[in-house]
């Protein structure tokens, strides 16, 4: 048990230190790296508590899109911010003390760390994810389950929300430029032929690891949000050894737009198709006849699929519209 | 044993703290998505550690366990990291905007624009 304390100290110590230069640098490629490295260790205590999926998505997005959108983000303005006057820094950390030593006192409520009685664990819900799953949807991961089956009008909420956001990075970003900005980006080299030969090898691995990670979720961790990052990954570091260009020919505009859609509407189509059939929106129990174990199997691949669709579609999108935003339409097809 | 039973959510409310600290006092809006980024990976960690259970184990069934953590914490917090990135992306795909429009990503310098132009009017 001390063993794990250990382990537990060691990454808590990092995530503060981490956290707290965050707060302090103001050169902002540096504080971009360290909210991957935040990202990175915050994942490595979502695996200490029992969060696989959790950590699978933490360390896909945090560390890997959410560093890449920064620093995309942070190539298009000013990388260094101003310094902070004492007016301002002053009565935010006297709020923040405050709030802080509040919470920390209200945090006396709540049930202490990893006990059996707590409320979370008695409440009658959990009896019914945790044993009754296994003849309602019959799937291993409890946690695809409740995401996709028990509460699928969340995840579709999500979904929508993906889409929203993805349509709206596209609508500020995906215009043409203004001329000064557009000049302003030095076209991609591509000299590091070591580069190139690595991402050539790991590019069909990444692929073939999100392929799994989408269709495995129902008995590992894993589902359609993590394999989508995982995906977008693979066409992100290949835009990025090779160019924008290269990636916007392999994997078009045109081709992204419709199937961030449709990922959408397949899931919404399932919800559709359950009630034609005469159950309640996003009922599985139906799509299988005579075998409700077969729908819900069938119910979850589908809805999974979009919401791996959309996500992915999603992820690149966000990343050609910070990375083509500095070159203009007109280098690359879009 | 009160100390060790608690300071998960301590932890949690530290970095939460500091998420706002940033969000509040910093005028740079790059930095101010970072800041909400680290309050909101700091609210993940609390959720996630209420569902923790001591002895427990990943919520995948199998025979050979009897206590799992409770997987519904997972399942809100998984989405909403998939959702945090794309709100992140929209926040920052506004600044990029700001800064096409007014050479700047500080706040208190579009401000001063903005105010050195309605008085010029």
């Amino acid at each position: 048990m001390s063993g794990w304390m250990l382990i537990d100290v060691a990454l808590f110590a990092i995530l503060l230190c981490s956290g707290i230069a965050i707060a302090k640098i103001r050169q902002l490629f540096a504080v971009a790296m360290l909210s991957g490295i935040f990202s990175l260790t915050s994942a490595c205590i979502f695996v200490m508590q029992d969060a696989v999926d959790v950590a699978f998505t933490e360390a896909a997005v945090g560390a890997g899109m959410t560093t890449v959108l920064l620093l995309g983000a942070l190539a298009l303005t000013r990388t260094r911010e101003k310094l902070t006057p004492t007016a301002r820094s002053v009565p935010a950390l006297l709020v923040a003390l405050t709030t802080g030593a509040l919470l920390v006192h209200a945090s006396g409520d709540l049930p202490a760390f990893g006990i059996e009685d707590s409320p979370v664990q008695t409440h009658p819900v959990t009896e019914r994810y945790l044993v009754s799953s296994v003849e309602e949807i019959g799937v291993p991961n409890v946690v695809t389950s409740v995401l996709a089956s028990y509460r699928g009008y969340d995840t579709f909420g999500e979904v929508v929300v993906i889409f929203t956001a993805a349509v709206a990075v596209l609508m500020l970003l995906g215009q043409r430029a203004p001329r000064e900005v557009r000049e302003r980006a030095a076209p991609m080299r591509d000299r590091q032929r070591v580069l190139r030969v690595i991402a050539k090898l790991l590019i069909p691995f990444i692929l073939l690891f999100g392929l799994y990670v989408q269709f495995h979720g129902d008995y590992g961790p894993g589902g359609g949000f993590q394999a989508g990052v995982i995906f977008a990954a693979g066409v992100v570091l290949y835009a990025l050894v090779f160019g924008l260009d290269a990636a916007r020919a392999a994997v078009p505009m045109r081709a992204l737009r419709p199937l961030l859609a449709a990922g959408v509407l397949l899931y919404g189509g399932v919800g559709v198709a359950t009630l034609l059939l005469g159950g309640a929106f996003l009922d599985y129990d139906l799509l299988a006849a005579e075998d409700p174990v077969a729908g819900q199997h069938l119910g979850i691949l589908l809805v999974e699929l979009g919401v791996g669709i959309t996500v992915t579609s999603a992820m690149i999108m966000l990343f050609y519209g910070f990375a083509g935003r500095g070159i203009g339409r007109g280098v690359g097809r879009s | 044993m009160s100390l060790l039973s608690y300071y998960n959510y301590w932890i949690a409310i530290v970095l939460m703290m500091v998420g706002l600290y940033v969000v509040m006092s910093h005028a740079n809006l790059v930095k101010k998505m970072i800041g909400l980024n680290v309050f909101q990976v700091a609210v993940f960690m609390l959720f996630i550690s209420l569902g923790k259970v001591r002895g427990g184990t990943a919520p995948i069934l199998d025979p050979a366990f009897t206590t799992y953590s409770h997987p519904l914490p997972h399942v809100l917090i998984l989405t909403a990291i998939v959702v945090g990135v794309a709100t992140t992306a929209l926040g920052l795909a506004l600044a990029v905007r700001i800064h096409e429009a007014y050479g700047t990503t500080e706040e208190q310098d579009a401000l001063k624009r903005d105010d050195a132009e309605s008085g010029a009017r």
